[in-house]
């Protein structure tokens, strides 16, 4: 038999295949980014400290959450959508008031010897609270030091926070101010062992 | 320079589509590789709760997660609606958990272990007992670098 020329395979059909394929991925695929709030936990506790550290009444933000999901600020039933106004006043402070946290001389980078509020934001919450609360709360408090933060080095640096941070890696003047920001409104939120209710 | 001799005869050429299936593999093999499919199956119902200081989580290798919540439908008439742990494929006990961040931390570059994430994808109903019940493990297992999976918003509702 002689040999044909084999013909030529036609390609035309080969975008529609590619097309399918295409929409196939682009249905499936999730471009959502995960996102939420990252915090850090308290390293665990071998045993009970003999004296804890004493801390002043007058430095603590005390929230507390009960199981139905109400909110209690110092002792005061709040709203969640009051909480980061008033965390943000406490967080600030004011040196001339009695019942504000008190200040201490501190070194921060860049600004030298400052004083710097003893402030600590105290949260409870019980084990009938529900996650979505406490995210709420927790989101309220952190929103709180960001905006304090993002206030001061606006007016001492003129950056935003965004600015500092992406700058961080690159520039170390950036990185200096960014700490310097943090040592003088460091974020503390401490949260304390949930009460048993019911077991 | 008769090769480059225009066509006289009248009408639109019609467009040459020959490079379309180039131009076509090429977003296809874009969407190939960022495509990533759903490892795990969910046996709990898991909606995340809005918040608005969210960060994003970066380096998604590094980041290990928890599910909880309550058992999906099909699965409530075994497991029952009281809200669960989900560890991998499937359902754990707060007491599984130190075994999961030394298996993580296991398949991770040593290098990396102080950035590993444990981030909670917890249900917004859930109750808080059983989410400080796995904090209090992952700080036993010093994992102490956590997230707390939210889903971003402008405003949060009373």
């Amino acid at each position: 038999m002689a040999r044909r020329e084999s013909p030529e395979i036609n390609a035309g059909s080969m975008a529609d295949i590619a097309f399918l394929l295409l929409i196939f991925f682009l249905v499936t695929t999730t471009m959502d980014v995960d996102t939420g709030l990252t915090r850090k936990l308290p390293p665990p506790i071998e045993e009970e400290l003999e004296n804890p550290p004493e801390i002043r009444e007058r430095n603590v933000f005390q929230v507390l959450v009960n199981a139905n999901d109400d909110l209690l600020v110092e002792g005061e039933p709040m709203l969640v959508s009051n909480l980061r106004a008033e965390a943000k006043l406490f967080i600030v402070g004011d040196a001339l008031d009695e019942s504000m946290p008190e200040f201490k001389y501190t070194d921060v980078p860049l600004l030298g010897k400052m004083l710097v509020s003893k402030q600590i934001v105290s949260l409870q919450n019980d084990r009938g609270t529900s996650y979505e609360m406490y995210i709420k709360v927790q989101n309220e408090l952190v929103g709180a030091y960001n905006e304090v933060r993002e206030e001061y080095a606006q007016q001492k640096f003129g950056k935003t926070m965004q600015q500092l941070d992406d700058g961080a890696q690159t520039t170390e003047l950036f990185k200096q101010q960014l700490k310097a920001v943090k040592k003088v409104y460091p974020q503390r939120i401490s949260e304390a062992e949930p009460k048993n209710v019911g077991e | 320079m008769s090769k480059f001799k225009k066509k006289k005869s009248g009408g639109i050429p019609a467009v040459n589509t020959a490079a379309l299936p180039d131009i076509v593999f090429m977003l296809l093999f874009f969407f190939m590789v960022t495509t990533v499919m759903r490892e795990v199956t969910l046996k709990v119902k898991v909606v995340t709760p809005q918040a608005t200081e969210v960060n994003k989580l970066e380096r998604k290798s590094l980041v290990s997660y928890i599910y909880i919540g309550e058992p999906t439908d099909q699965l409530q008439s075994k497991f029952g609606t009281a809200d669960r742990i989900q560890l991998n494929d499937a359902f754990a006990t707060k007491k599984d958990i130190i075994a999961f961040v030394e298996g993580e931390r296991e398949q991770t570059d040593p290098a990396e272990v102080p950035l590993m994430t444990f981030s909670i994808k917890a249900d917004q109903k859930a109750e808080m007992g059983i989410v400080t019940d796995v904090k209090q493990e992952l700080r036993k297992a010093n994992a102490l670098k956590i997230n707390y999976s939210t889903k971003k918003t402008d405003k949060i509702i009373d």
